[in-house]
């Protein structure tokens, strides 16, 4: 991840600055939702845009979820390029039904005649104490219907690129950012570029098992890495960045490569993204699966708030790290004096 | 976001003081030919729906005439519908396109939507219909983001959105009477009152007696009108147009659904509304009511010709529609998204 430019800002840096560069490149990109023009600016990703912009661009709004992805789908289809901010993914299920119903189908509906080129940010994952309605992340309900693409970038250099692919495609994409990723800093190059939509990207080469993570699992993994070197074993970390539409190619090879494959994924299990990359490395790696696919998520309850529950429910870099031991048939290491990422001192609330 | 019209506010609607144009014949030709061409292509749907060849569920929208005729006459070419399932006679009052009406019907690729849409998702964005939503109220907010993207490219288009007195129990009726009066959008509410919702009445789901009431409160510019006069139908929406810069209308229009919610036929055996009701709004359908009109001034010669021409059409559309190709199996995959890069 060496580049020349040196330059380090971090994830909520690099989505306020793809937004002020794609605002300024392109008049009919505008910016819209609950809150995204007040003093907190969705954790600073907005910070400036209505003040650069003027409120015509950058605006908040009534709390109206369901109208609001209507009010996007309207503006799309007339010219307007919305991006449309959620500060918490529960809240953009109030508007599953344009999404599902309307954004999704409209150009085939139409035999191709309109596109929806709307863009819907929504925070996602795990602050502390956040409880059921304020911790999911959901990429798989949203991967599950044609016609809305769904990407979720780890990294900071990834969300500026990707945020900048979605602005400029012409279907509905919907971006998930997860909350203890906006503190993370990266080489991010000042000038504009994209990051494209359906192409993964290996985090971290290795030969001994393949681990396909999503959003913050990569940190947990790339931790799961560090110890697992210790004890001789090189995993692999493949990130899609783009759940729908995926880039099967790149995992494929890795999984042929190494003959394992772990999923650890920032979701539910069942019937989730975890099983659906279990089940394409089970149709296109049979011959060279040297092990069953291990899928690793949330807990299969509801977010709890209390904290020694919600550290059950999310899955961290001991999961990870167990994982590749039963694979491989390795004792377990004693993690005690391990020291993985918390934001146990960043994160204090409220929100 | 603030408003961002600088109009002068113009004097508050009063529509009893609007002087009417006299409409020109030609006006009066053309609503006349748009509702019978409504009223005749559901006839011929009538007809053939027992061959069994358009699988599509059909909403009829026999009655509502007048509303789709004078509204799309008055908007014209400036008219960018939201509309519903049951909305037949939107789409043809406004594109007039009678080959793709009734191929999209019969399923085929000459389908305005090359069969994928069918009878619930008619449309035609360049003709004036963006898109016909059949999860009630859920086209209505699109019209304000649509209208938002109009003020924003000063392209005069007008955003319309159709909807009756079920969408109205949504949620998002709501949100969006709300916002657009909020936001001052130039948006046009065409809220088609048949007074049930699938088979219910409006006083089992209605809190408030007059809708017209409560969405003044809102602020809007409210038009009220009970009846099937198609020129007076136009009149009332050509000078409500003139007051869009001030903000959204809403025009509620009183119509009587001939038949059932769903399918072609009558449905009064059923007891969840009365005949008589319908025979009164019978005694003055649109249709004949316009034709009256014209018969008395004179133009029954061209009245004639007009309705040969169109039921031609039709019958020319049905043969043709019936001996199209329907979709190759590869056309399933076609149109999901847009691979093109940024247009």
């Amino acid at each position: 991840m060496k580049r020349k430019n040196k330059r380090k800002i971090s994830y909520q840096q690099a989505i306020n600055e793809a937004l002020h560069q794609e605002m300024e490149r392109d008049a009919r990109v505008f910016i819209y939702g609950l809150d995204v023009a007040d003093h907190k600016s969705i954790f600073g990703s907005t910070a400036g845009l209505a003040k650069r912009f003027g409120g015509s661009r950058c605006f908040s709004t009534p709390l109206s979820e369901d109208a609001l992805m209507g009010f996007g789908i309207g503006a799309a289809l007339n010219g307007l390029r919305p991006v449309n901010v959620h500060i918490r993914v529960e809240f953009l299920l109030l508007a599953m039904n344009q999404l599902v119903n309307i954004a999704s189908s409209l150009r085939y509906g139409s035999n191709g005649k309109i596109s929806v080129p709307l863009v819907v940010r929504a925070v996602i994952g795990r602050g502390w104490g956040q409880g059921y309605q304020h911790s999911k992340s959901l990429q798989s309900l949203f991967a599950h219907i044609p016609g809305l693409k769904v990407i979720m970038p780890t990294t900071p250099y990834d969300a500026k690129g990707l945020i900048i692919s979605a602005i400029r495609d012409n279907n509905p994409v919907i971006c998930l950012e997860n909350r203890w990723l906006y503190w993370i800093e990266d080489h991010v190059p000042k000038n504009l570029y994209t990051v494209p939509i359906g192409k993964g990207r290996v985090l971290k080469r290795g030969a001994d098992i393949t681990v396909v993570a999503t959003s913050w699992m990569n940190v947990e993994a790339y931790d799961a890495a560090t110890v697992l070197a210790k004890k001789g074993v090189n995993i692999e970390i493949i990130d899609p960045r783009t759940i729908y539409p995926l880039d099967e190619q790149l995992i494929v090879k890795s999984v042929n490569k190494t003959g394992h494959c772990i999923v650890a994924d920032y979701d539910w299990l069942n019937c989730g993204f975890s099983a659906e990359v279990a089940s394409r490395v089970s149709e296109k790696c049979f011959g060279k699966l040297k092990s069953p696919v291990t899928r690793i998520g949330f807990a299969p309850t509801p977010c709890p708030t209390t904290r020694p529950l919600e550290n059950l429910f999310y899955p961290n870099a001991t999961d990870i790290i167990r994982a590749v031991e039963t694979k491989l048939g390795l004792n377990r290491a004693d993690l005690s004096k391990e020291k993985f990422h918390t934001w146990e001192n960043k994160f204090k609330g409220p929100f | 976001m603030r408003s961002v019209s600088k109009n002068k506010k113009k004097p508050a609607l009063d529509f009893k003081k609007t002087e009417s144009k006299k409409l020109s014949l030609a006006t009066k030709l053309i609503l006349y030919r748009k509702m019978f061409l409504s009223r005749k292509a559901e006839e011929k749907i009538q007809e053939e729906y027992k061959n069994d060849e358009m699988k599509t569920p059909m909403h009829m929208s026999m009655g509502e005439e007048a509303i789709a005729a004078g509204v799309c006459t008055a908007l014209g070419q400036r008219a960018q519908i939201f509309s519903t399932y049951r909305t037949h006679a939107v789409y043809l009052s406004s594109t007039e396109d009678i080959k793709g009406f009734f191929a999209e019907l019969y399923g085929k690729d000459s389908g305005s939507g090359g069969g994928k849409g069918g009878s619930m998702h008619l449309a035609d964005p360049d003709k004036g219909v963006m898109f016909s939503s059949a999860v009630v109220g859920t086209n209505i907010p699109s019209a304000l983001g649509a209208a938002f993207a109009n003020r924003h490219f000063k392209n005069k288009k007008i955003a319309v959105a159709f909807f009756g007195d079920g969408a109205v129990d949504e949620g998002v009726f709501w949100e969006s009477i709300n916002m657009a009066s909020l936001w001052k959008l130039p948006v046009l509410f065409v809220y088609e009152d048949n007074g049930f919702a699938i088979h219910t009445p409006a006083s089992l789901r209605h809190s408030y007696k007059n809708i017209a009431q409560v969405v003044k409160s809102f602020g809007y510019q409210v038009v009220e009108y009970s009846g099937a006069d198609v020129e007076e139908i136009f009149q009332l929406v050509r000078s409500s147009l003139k007051r869009l810069d001030n903000g959204p209308i809403f025009l509620a229009l009183k119509y009587y659904r001939y038949l059932e919610h769903v399918g072609t036929e009558e449905d009064f055996s059923a007891g969840y509304r009365d005949k008589n009701e319908f025979l009164k709004w019978h005694r003055k359908d649109p249709v004949k009511m316009q034709r009256d009109k014209l018969v008395k001034l004179g133009l029954v010669s061209r009245i004639l010709k007009l309705e040969q021409e169109i039921l031609d059409k039709i019958n020319k559309a049905v043969s043709q529609a019936k001996t199209d190709t329907l979709p190759n199996p590869k056309r399933l995959y076609f149109g999901v998204y847009e691979n093109e890069k940024e247009k």
